[in-house]
């Protein structure tokens, strides 16, 4: 079979099979480290995952589906992920989305044609106290306006890859 | 009253994550040293049951009594697994530790991890938590450097392994069943209890699960003794103190500290929180975390703490409060609250399965003005019929809600339903 994973990746997952007594543990931690090398898991690197745990394709791919973190489809260069939970609506969240959508020009759960961005609804992130609260790829932005939203939506339209 | 806090003066300082911080200001390993060099596992045990330390992560139970429940023979490994998913809606008080007191509950790993027999403590951290893991893991090779984990810790011949695990975005992986089966690499689904995890949890093997404050508050109990915890709080069977994440409509929210029982809800709301925003009138408080049933604006004259809370009726749950002021749309936000928890659902049981579909389709109907008058009852039924009849508490999370918000505040419903706007 073709590799399609990293020896970084092969490294990383030795490195932490001595810390779990079974090498099924390790699923939740090869999605990950898989999905920080591709953007997304593709059919095959599911089934390299698979193969590397020793279970059949289609068991990762149903413990990968019980998780929204990890992308079964293509997903923008960067994904924004605005809450829309309790304490973010109280203060304000439902108009920041509707924001994003305009700014965008795409729905929530879609993502630009350009292939730039993703816009998603999240549920509480833990960032109830500086609501409203988004995620710009791995990083929060709290205490969220519509100032910042549109600052970081144009800072990244300019970052060429 | 003046209140003896023992996290938040080292809040919100970047500097304050240090191993040095921890061991020059905050006497840090102390309390692990002395517990591995002059204590016995029972004794430890012993103290964290009079510190009345009650589970920070929304159960509310006794934390010495569970760990107690841990069979002192096994053949089999046992595992402590840190609850570090902070996903019940309004809650991030977890977050502060990790972020600028991670020490303290690296420490608390190693008094628990020897109090209960654990040779390896996996914390699992909520996925979205990127940057508090990173940070954690640092804090840790910290710890693997000085010698205060791994073999033969403070040549004690007491070793432990502490192993982050980070979840991947669902809100049922805090239940604590749910959490264990997604630490074995499978779907975060709850399992049928019993066996209950401190016979049979992690990999099969005999486990405790502990929330993070809940942790991170064991050197302290230990430092102090466990008399001397329980004395800080201001209720019966409720030592030390809470970490309280105040948000909504409050004038100044935040994650605020206060010994146990000894605010009213108003007084934390108005004294800590600064008021309502913009003066507005207080219309309702969700006092722990979006499962917790709703107060209306007069029933918070209350002890904060687990048993006042309960005896009206709601609960105390991880003490996340979210403030609400008059010119919200109670209808919309219990909707909003209902598609969470629909979202949510694992789908192993069919009350809860059913149900919420059924609730979120009812409210979805009353909000665009296309339910009967006997849908209100209807909906109230169907939440009726989910507690208690579910494989975890996510069932009666869902159900409080929705029969307190009806219970409550009956005609802003009713209104909705007579094609009436209150609300722009
Ligand atoms: C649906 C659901 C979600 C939960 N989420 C969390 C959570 O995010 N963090 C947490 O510590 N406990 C959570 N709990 C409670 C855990 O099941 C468990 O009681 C707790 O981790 C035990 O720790 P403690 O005794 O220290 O509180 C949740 C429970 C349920 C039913
Ligand atoms: S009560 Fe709901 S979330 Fe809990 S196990 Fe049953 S279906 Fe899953
Ligand atoms: S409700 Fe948005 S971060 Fe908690």
């Amino acid at each position: 079979m073709e590799k399609h994973l990293s020896d970084k990746f092969y490294t990383a997952m030795k490195k932490l099979e001595p810390r779990y007594p079974t090498k099924k543990a390790l699923i939740l931690p090869a999605l990950h480290q898989a999905q920080e090398e591709y953007g997304w898991l593709p059919k095959e690197v599911l089934a390299e995952i698979a193969e590397y745990i020793g279970v059949h394709a289609a068991q990762i791919r149903e413990v990968a589906s019980f998780y929204t973190m990890y992308n079964l489809k293509p997903v923008g260069k960067n994904h924004i992920k605005i809450c829309t939970n309790v304490a973010c609506c109280l203060r304000g969240a439902d108009e920041l989305m509707s924001f994003a959508e305009k700014k965008l020009g795409i729905k929530c759960g879609e993502t630009t044609p350009d292939g730039l961005f993703s816009l998603s609804e999240e549920e509480c992130l833990g960032a109830c106290t500086t609501a409203p609260a988004m995620m710009a790829n791995d990083d929060y932005i709290e205490e969220l306006d519509v100032n910042k939203l549109n600052d970081f939506i144009e800072k990244m339209k300019v970052v060429k890859s | 009253m003046s209140q003896t806090t023992l996290f938040e003066q080292h809040f919100w300082k970047e500097s304050n994550r240090t191993l040095e911080y921890y061991l020059q200001s905050m006497n840090g390993y102390q309390a692990a040293q002395k517990v591995l060099k002059e204590m016995s596992p029972d004794q430890v045990i012993d103290e964290v049951k009079k510190g009345n330390i009650r589970g920070r992560g929304g159960a509310g139970f006794p934390m010495g009594m569970k760990w107690s429940f841990i069979p002192k023979a096994s053949e089999k490994p046992k595992y402590l697994v840190c609850n570090a998913d902070e996903s019940e809606p309004g809650t991030c008080k977890d977050r502060q530790i990790i972020r600028y007191t991670p020490h303290l509950l690296i420490e608390g790993l190693i008094i628990g991890s020897f109090a209960i027999g654990c040779k390896h403590a996996y914390v699992y951290i909520r996925g979205e938590y990127v940057r508090e893991a990173k940070l954690l893991n640092a804090a840790i090779d910290e710890a693997y450097a000085k010698g205060y984990l791994g073999k033969n810790i403070f040549g004690s011949g007491f070793d432990l392994e502490i192993t982050v695990h980070r979840g991947a975005g669902a809100y049922i992986c805090g239940e604590e069943t749910g959490l264990l089966n997604s630490l074995e690499g499978k779907r975060g689904e709850p399992r049928v209890k019993p066996p209950f995890p401190a016979v049979s949890g992690a990999f099969g093997c005999p486990t405790a699960v502990n929330n993070v404050e809940s942790i991170a508050n064991v050197p302290h109990l230990i430092r102090m003794g466990g008399d001397a915890f329980a004395q800080l709080g201001k209720v019966d069977k409720s030592g030390g103190t809470r970490l309280i994440s105040l948000s909504g409509h409050v004038k100044k929210p935040g994650v605020y500290e206060i010994q146990a029982g000894s605010m009213t809800l108003r007084q934390i709301i108005d004294h800590l929180g600064g008021g309502v925003i913009n003066d507005k009138k207080l219309k309702a408080v969700i006092p722990g975390g979006s499962s917790s049933p709703i107060l209306s604006a007069d029933e918070i004259d209350v002890v904060y703490d687990v048993e006042p809370l309960m005896k009206v009726g709601t609960m105390m749950g991880s003490a996340a409060i979210m403030v609400i002021h008059e010119d919200t749309d109670l209808v919309k936000l219990l909707m909003r609250i209902t598609k969470f928890y629909e979202h949510e659902s694992c789908g192993q049981c069919t009350p809860c399965r059913e149900g919420c579909h059924w609730m979120e389709s009812i409210l979805h109907k009353i909000i665009h003005h296309e339910a009967k008058p006997s849908d209100l009852d209807l909906l109230v039924d169907v939440a009726q019929n989910i507690g208690g009849k579910t494989l975890c508490a996510l069932g009666d999370a869902a159900a409080g809600p929705v029969i307190s918000f009806v219970k409550k505040f009956r005609p802003e419903f009713e209104a909705y339903i007579k094609g009436q706007k209150i609300y722009a």
